[in-house]
């Protein structure tokens, strides 16, 4: 793997992970669900648990 | 001459690479001296954007090589081989083993926000020199060891919250001021940013109308996330991103139509109502519909609107026309009154050092770093980033002639209520300006004026586009580039305001539930209604104040947030200098223990100034007094309470943090004599399992 591919792909992880993509994908891994309306509502009633408690910067 | 054995060639090819590294750093250092020289030497004539690029890209790559390399091994004592909680306690929710460099993605988004990029373009007043210095300076020194070591004690402490710590390391106090602070900040926060949005989009149709519509698509996007394409993010952010970019064009449309530009062309009271309205909304409405869609949009144009600022700047260098210092340094500025020190310093608050950082430091973040190691790059290097956006808005405010940014950053009760007597006033401090120029300047963006456009954002708008527009696109496209830039700023700020009242609202509830239980129930509707309601017209009421001030309101709310701010900084140090004596590091305290007195010295001083100064433009208390000796007109009484208030607010915060200051000092004091036991609470040393698997 070349130096750059390596590149792109930590940054498009980054994405993902910031963009929670990735917290999706474990939760339906965790939850062997596949991707549906009613596993993304689930996924948001856990993520609003704890997220929208967390402070934004100013 | 025989051949050299071996071990001898690469004993000689080490020392060679030692040598050319040291070589190298010694380059750089040069190198940072010559650029911190021209900026602080030259004076008579203008600079170039670059060597403040120079200056900054320098000093973050020695303070990172050098001194936070110093923290980490001297005082930390980072261990690669101690398991972190993201391993220990392992859920694939909040806890999880992360790569070094998607945390260190995850937390420069969630620390940068609007704070390092108004705070620079305000201090410019001053010129180009004490703000540049500070944010250097400050980052290296302060605000980046902060993250750093709040980040590491976090981790080294389950992932605890800063007032969990403040609370377990100097004592009950330091939990309540630290929680206190952080509501305090939140709300003077929430107001302030709330005002720079309302200045920014008042009587701009066009600015009005491009924000107005993110509500639908920020709707448009939830939708789609929950049914039609699950979970797929970053498409729909682009979507949403493209549907953005049409309002902006749009938003041209409706500001040359006139039906529709009367429609949109908004009072500052109007907007001000409006956002309330909007915060509270956005507070009760479930978080998939409106906020979460919002947050992923802004951090899509947050993100990339920084990396192409920085590539701008870059590419097209642009010249500062901003002095490297003005005649405003003496405290009579019309940005802000008061003088350089200490307001400089409390004014550019997140670009050198924030107290909030020390919150994301000790939230999500620790709980996903993989090895302690990872702390450096993370807390030191995302906060060198963060420091990096600042000096990149102070360029973006300084390439502007200095008439034009003190027309756009003046209220009008300081120089005048029209476009002559503005210019007029603006003109005999030095600082050329024509009325003509500011009527091309108003229309090559779109707007029908840029007088008054206080609290930074416009200010800051007009040097982007003007930088983007050279770099692509020329003169023709500078209003589409203005209003993309007020867009971009306008929209991570409603998204602080509406993720930030509903954080607010967790906290009351949970304040709350310990006098009645139902309140604390965040599914309740009776009391989600309530706490929003109660958030919202707390930071409500300083946004009205604001909005109604003849000083244009930034004058009274930016230094509060700031000595707000500085002073949860305050909080964030003692605690790490309480652990860092208990730690037997004492002869290493200096590392925090400077920062936290050059924090003391500067918002103790502001606090003063901002209660006590008989100047009225600057003293609260005189303020007040000077509106009751003056003029009595109808709001004269509501401006008199609205200044005691915020002598009141002040004191308030100045007496807990000097609480939590006697309060670490007693502690210091007691470990260092020999008469108190330093215990930390540190989670007991765990052998990572990570570095077994790699031996």
């Amino acid at each position: 793997m070349t130096g750059f591919t390596a590149a792109v792909r930590i940054l498009w992880a980054a994405l993902r992970e910031i963009f929670d993509e990735a917290a999706y994908s474990r939760f339906l891994q965790r939850s062997n669900l596949s991707s549906s309306p009613a596993a993304y509502a689930a996924f948001c009633r856990d993520r609003d648990s704890t997220r929208a408690r967390h402070t934004r910067c100013c | 001459m025989g051949i050299a054995p071996k071990p001898q060639i690469r004993h000689n090819a080490r020392r060679m690479k030692k040598l050319v590294c040291a070589l190298g750093w010694a380059g750089i250092a040069l190198l940072t001296a010559v650029a911190v020289g021209v900026i602080a030497v030259r004076r008579s004539e203008p600079i170039n954007a670059l060597w403040l690029v120079t200056a900054a890209t320098c000093c973050y790559a020695l303070g990172y090589r050098f001194y936070a390399r110093f923290v980490a091994t001297k005082i930390l004592a980072l261990d690669a081989l101690r398991a972190t909680p993201a391993e220990r306690l392992e859920n694939g929710r909040d806890f999880l083993v992360t790569n070094k460099w998607v945390v260190f993605g995850h937390h420069f988004a969630a620390i940068a926000g609007p704070g390092p990029l108004v705070g620079p373009v305000l201090a410019a007043q001053f010129g180009y020199l004490p703000g540049t210095i500070w944010i250097l300076a400050g980052a290296v020194f302060a605000g980046c060891v902060q993250d750093f070591v709040i980040l590491l004690f976090s981790v080294r402490r389950d992932g605890k919250s800063l007032t969990e710590m403040a609370k377990e390391e100097t004592g009950v106090i330091g939990g309540v001021v630290a929680y206190a602070a952080v509501i305090a900040i939140l709300i003077i926060l929430l107001a302030v940013v709330a005002l720079v949005v309302v200045n920014a989009l008042r009587d701009s149709p066009w600015g009005a109308f491009t924000i107005a519509m993110t509500i639908p698509i920020a709707l448009l996007m939830g939708v789609y996330l929950r049914r039609i394409r699950p979970g797929k993010v970053l498409e729909v952010s682009a979507l949403g991103f493209v549907l953005v970019l049409l309002a902006i064009w749009g938003g041209q449309w409706v500001s040359q139509n006139p039906a529709m530009a009367h429609i949109f062309s908004l009072r500052a009271t109007t907007l001000a109502i409006s956002i309330m309205v909007y915060a509270f909304a956005a507070s009760a409405v479930p978080v998939w519909l409106l906020l979460a869609p919002r947050d992923y949009l802004s951090t899509f144009v947050k993100l990339g609107t920084i990396g192409l600022l920085g590539l701008g700047i870059v590419a097209i260098h642009p010249t500062l026309h901003m002095p490297s210092l003005t005649r405003f340094v003496d405290g009579t500025g019309p940005v802000f009154a008061g003088k350089v020190f200490p307001f400089a310093f409390i004014t550019i608050a997140c670009g050198a050092i924030s107290g909030f950082h020390s919150l994301i430091s000790s939230g999500t973040t620790p709980k996903l770093i993989a090895r302690e190691t990872e702390t450096q790059m993370v807390g030191y290097g995302a906060m060198a980033a963060e420091s990096a956006v600042a000096v990149m808005a102070i360029i973006a405010a300084c390439v502007l002639q200095p008439g034009v940014y003190f027309a756009v950053n003046s209220p009008a009760g300081i120089v005048g209520q029209t476009a002559a007597a503005a210019t007029a006033t603006i003109s005999s401090w030095g600082f050329p300006v024509s009325a003509g120029e500011m009527q091309a300047l108003a229309a090559s963006v779109g707007e029908q004026t840029l007088f008054n456009r206080t609290g930074g954002a416009p200010a800051f708008a007009l040097g982007m586009a003007r930088i983007f527009s050279q770099s692509l696109g020329g003169s023709r496209v500078m209003a589409l580039w203005y209003h993309f830039a007020v867009m971009f700023e306008a929209l991570f700020i409603l998204t602080i305001l509406d993720a930030g009242t509903r954080v607010a609202r967790f906290m009351i509830q949970d304040a709350l539930g310990h006098i009645y239980k139902p309140l604390g129930r965040t599914s309740w509707y009776p009391s989600i209604l309530t706490t929003s309601a109660l958030i919202v017209a707390a930071w409500g009421f300083f946004l009205w104040q604001g909005v109604k001030d003849p000083l244009g309101g930034i004058n009274s709310l930016w230094p509060l947030f700031g000595i707000a701010n500085q002073l949860l900084a305050t909080v964030a140090l003692c605690v790490a200098t309480t652990i860092i004596i208990k730690m037997y590091r004492a002869k290493y305290a200096a590392v925090t223990l400077v920062p936290l007195a050059w924090l003391v010295a500067v918002t103790f001083t502001a606090c003063w100034h901002k209660i006590l100064d008989p100047n009225p433009r600057v003293g609260f208390l005189a303020q007040a007094h000077a509106l009751g000796t003056g003029p009595a007109t109808a709001a004269t009484a509501r401006l008199i309470l609205n200044n005691r208030l915020d002598a009141i607010v002040t004191g308030a915060l100045v007496v807990m943090v000097a609480l939590v200051l006697f309060e670490s000092a007693r502690q210091w004091i007691g470990i260092l004599t020999g008469r108190t036991e330093g215990r930390i609470k540190e989670t007991p040393f765990v052998m990572t399992r990570l570095a077994e698997e790699s031996l």
